[in-house]
């Protein structure tokens, strides 16, 4: 029975929208998981998976706190040697998290994105004593049998799920798990309209932290936050700016530091973007009804967002770029990509060839999660911008 | 009867006809236009591109003679002028140079990929397929060969989750059948994928026995130079009559200097083993860091998870092929992986099988798939094992990230270690 399920982690404030974001911003800089904590004391347990997507209603069912590893702002004293050199900082902060005690798991689940994050769940697995998996999403994401593949993997990883839960999951239980995520993935996708249509009432970095709260906070918890706080977002009395519209890419899987987002939110509104993109992957609610393994499996191949580390003819990255920046209605795109994150770095040339080729304004930018300074990047958006706006 | 002198040193000889003549074979091909299927090594399913009469691109084994050749600095520029950055996968990178100069190599012409066949066993391999499909259009499959889940044993054939991931492997060897009909034009004949599984199964089985051999002392061939040879002719001939008498005939070579106690070039001082990739911009000099000390690799990773798992002499079974050749491929593809992910275990059963005194770390640059997990890896093996080990990084393409002086200090530091640590054991107690 899923006897140590709390569905609360804080008492939020509803009373004033700035006081709970100002919250919401502690909670997702703060390398040691308050929620986490408040979690585990409660006697529940906890399921971390790194980036990019992971089918989370399946600890939700089985009772777990599935939260999104997505590295961390800390340095990675323990971590550093375990790796070599030139890779990205994401897995070295990730690890971090584990090796120094901040974020205590009770299952670590990692996909092979990447030649560098398929080697984590070894890595984690030789360093911890708790069980570490990798989950195989498919690749060929246009074969036939994908689908009844996938259901099977995730079947897999649901018994190991069922194994640290110490309970049986039903299909009922995923069906309200799916039914409490969909809710989740409308709500972000209005939050989302809400960039693209009237940005100036959210900005960038108030927007990322409503979005990254998900990954560490039980979700009903999220969606309770967001009915209530994205009405009084639409009522918000601010004024509209003379700013360019862009579309951030290259936020998949190691994250700008939130003083980035901040900056390109001074000088533009950030109408669209990839970051943490997998929290947004299923694009339609899951249709109830039939097993809901199977129902899970075919959203992620069927109705879904894409990424670079996703391969699917259907979806060719420059193409889904485009409709990103037609369906927001951006001026530009700043194209990022995390210093040594090899996807995200190809990606750039297959991007940048596509926006010339339609006569897109961008900007080219790398950054790493741990970066401190930022005024050359100022300097740049803002003599961006102007170009833009006074050309 | 084959005489001695005839047989010794005949896998070079051979090997270097063969990789001529399959290089010869593809610049021919590329001079007629017809089109040709690039694969990798980690699961390039030319047991069911022969049947067609595709001729198969290894571009990693194109991108590592361009660093053999010393050229490779020319098209990693190119390739970093056109927009590729510095940090990626230099391989890549030598490659999209090659196909900006219309398949100019240094070896000969490469054709133009008409069909690319790749695995998930690394990721670049989708990024880089993706790359052609821009620049030329080609048509991609991607087939999903799924790796082990976990540490600890794998889920064995007969299990429920080994069964689930064969059933998908061999669904999507039938499709891709079903792609090679559209692309060639031609039927696919069961009867001649049975021949080419005969063929590589020849050779797989020569494989194994091939690395077996390099238990004796001397050790019969050097892992890290001559096993680069003997790997070239495994994957580009691989399902070839050709590639099967060859191995036969490299077993009887390696067999025979077993017998007669004939080891590699090197007087053999100490026996170790490699993981990693090969430094191959400075292939030669890098060796001889090794050899001038006595140094012989009796053994290494890249024999495992760069032959695609072959090590494990896995044989199709000719009455079932289809059934088997997705059994085979899951197998020895998902072993290739966890001689990378894994390597800690892999390393500690080789110390006392091929009686290692010393473990030579080298993660590169260019590829992470390979070098993430080493130290971790190496750190976990040392805690086992009271084995001597080297960790040294520099790349198997990029000679900017090559500090030759560097590497020296290091392995002669390594070696004296490993000479001190001989004169303490061999002190009476």
């Amino acid at each position: 029975m899923p006897s140590n399920r709390t569905t609360r982690t804080f008492e939020w404030p509803k009373s004033d929208p700035d006081e709970v974001l100002d919250l919401c911003r502690e909670l997702v800089e703060d390398p040691s998981y308050p929620s986490v904590k408040r979690w585990r004391e409660a006697g529940g347990s906890v399921v971390g998976h790194f980036q990019v997507y992971f089918p989370e209603e399946l600890a939700h069912a089985a009772g777990l706190l599935p939260i999104k590893i997505r590295g961390a702002i800390l340095d990675a004293t323990h971590a550093e040697s375990r790796f070599g050199s030139y890779l990205c900082s994401i897995l070295k902060t990730s690890l971090e998290l584990a090796l120094s005690g901040k974020l205590e798991l009770d299952m670590f689940v990692s996909h092979p994105i990447c030649d560098a994050a398929r080697n984590l769940a070894a890595i984690w697995g030789r360093n911890v004593d708790y069980p570490c998996q990798i989950l195989y999403l498919p690749q060929n994401a246009n074969s036939a049998h994908s689908i009844e593949y996938l259901t099977g993997e995730y079947a897999r990883i649901l018994r190991s799920l069922e194994e640290v839960a110490g309970r049986r999951v039903t299909d009922a239980d995923v069906w309200r798990a799916i039914e409490v995520f969909n809710l989740n993935r409308a709500l972000l996708r209005e939050l989302y309209s809400i960039k693209r249509e009237r940005p100036w009432l959210l900005s960038a970095e108030e927007g990322y932290l409503l979005t990254a709260l998900a990954g560490i906070l039980p979700r009903d918890e999220h969606n309770e936050l967001l009915e209530w706080l994205l009405p009084l977002i639409r009522q918000r009395d601010r004024k509209r700016q003379d700013r360019i519209r862009v579309v951030f890419e290259g936020g998949f899987c190691e994250q700008p530091p939130l003083d980035l987002i901040r900056t390109i939110g001074r000088s533009c509104y950030l109408v669209d973007d990839d970051l943490l993109i997998g929290l947004r992957w299923l694009l339609e609610p899951v249709p109830t009804g039939g097993p809901p393994l199977e129902a899970l499996a075919h959203a992620y191949l069927e109705s879904s967002s894409y990424s670079p580390v996703q391969h699917d003819l259907r979806k060719p990255k420059e193409k889904m770029l485009l409709e990103r920046i037609d369906r927001s209605g951006a001026d530009a795109a700043i194209i990022g990509a995390a210093k040594m994150c090899e996807p995200g770095l190809e990606e750039q040339v297959a991007y940048t060839g596509a926006l010339d080729q339609h006569d897109i304004p961008y900007l080219v930018t790398e950054f790493q999660e741990t970066m401190s300074s930022f005024e050359q990047m100022e300097l740049q958006l803002e003599t961006f911008a102007e170009n833009l706006l006074f050309a | 009867m084959t005489g001695t002198t005839e047989i010794l040193g005949r896998g070079h000889r051979e090997g270097s006809v063969l990789f001529k003549n399959w290089f010869d074979g593809l610049s021919g091909a590329a001079e007629r236009s017809e089109p040709s299927a690039y694969v990798f090594v980690m699961g390039s399913f030319v047991e069911v591109l022969r049947c067609f009469d595709l001729p198969v691109v290894f571009p990693e084994i194109n991108s590592l003679q361009m660093a053999v050749r010393h050229v490779a600095h020319e098209y990693l520029n190119e390739a970093e002028d056109f927009g590729y950055s510095p940090d990626i996968c230099g391989y890549v990178k030598a490659d999209v140079a090659v196909q900006l100069r219309g398949g100019e190599h240094p070896a000969g012409r490469i054709p133009t990929p008409t069909l690319a066949v790749l695995t998930n066993a690394c990721n670049t391999y989708i990024k880089w397929a993706e790359i052609w499909e821009r620049l030329h259009g080609t048509r991609v499959f991607t087939l999903d060969v799924p790796g082990n889940r976990q540490a600890g044993p794998p889920s064995r054939p007969g299990s429920q989750d080994f069964e689930t991931d064969r059933r998908y492997v061999e669904g999507q060897i039938r499709e891709l059948i079903g792609t090679c009909e559209d692309v060639t034009g031609k039927r696919f004949d069961v009867d001649r994928l049975r021949q080419v599984l005969a063929d590589c199964n020849t050779v797989s089985r020569s494989w194994k026995r091939i690395i077996e051999l390099n238990r004796s002392r001397p050790a019969v061939f050097n892992s890290l130079t001559d096993g680069t040879v003997f790997l070239g002719v495994a994957n580009g001939l691989r399902g070839t009559p050709e590639a099967a008498r060859y191995f036969e005939d490299l077993v009887e070579e390696l067999e025979l200097k077993a017998e007669q106690g004939i080891g590699t070039r090197t007087e053999e001082t100490y026996r170790l083993t490699f993981v990693g990739v090969p430094c191959y911009p400075i292939f030669r000099r890098f060796n001889e860091l090794f050899t001038d000390w006595g140094g012989v690799f009796v053994n290494s990773t890249y024999l495992w998870f760069a032959s695609g798992g072959t090590h494990l002499g896995f044989e199709y079974d000719l009455e079932r092929p289809l059934a088997s050749l997705a059994e085979g491929v899951l197998l020895s593809v998902r072993d290739a992986m966890d001689a990378m992910f894994q390597s800690n275990r892999v390393i500690g059963n080789m110390i006392e099988e091929f009686e290692i005194d010393g473990v030579v770390y080298h993660p590169i640059k260019s590829c992470r798939t390979v070098s993430t997990g080493l130290a971790d890896s190496r750190r976990a093996l040392i805690e086992k094992h009271d084995v001597p080990t080297l960790f040294m990084e520099s790349d198997m393409m990029d000679k900017r990230v090559v500090s030759e002086a560097q590497l020296k200090n290091r392995a002669d530091a390594f070696f004296e270690g490993l000479a001190a640590r001989r004169l303490r054991e061999a002190r009476p107690q």
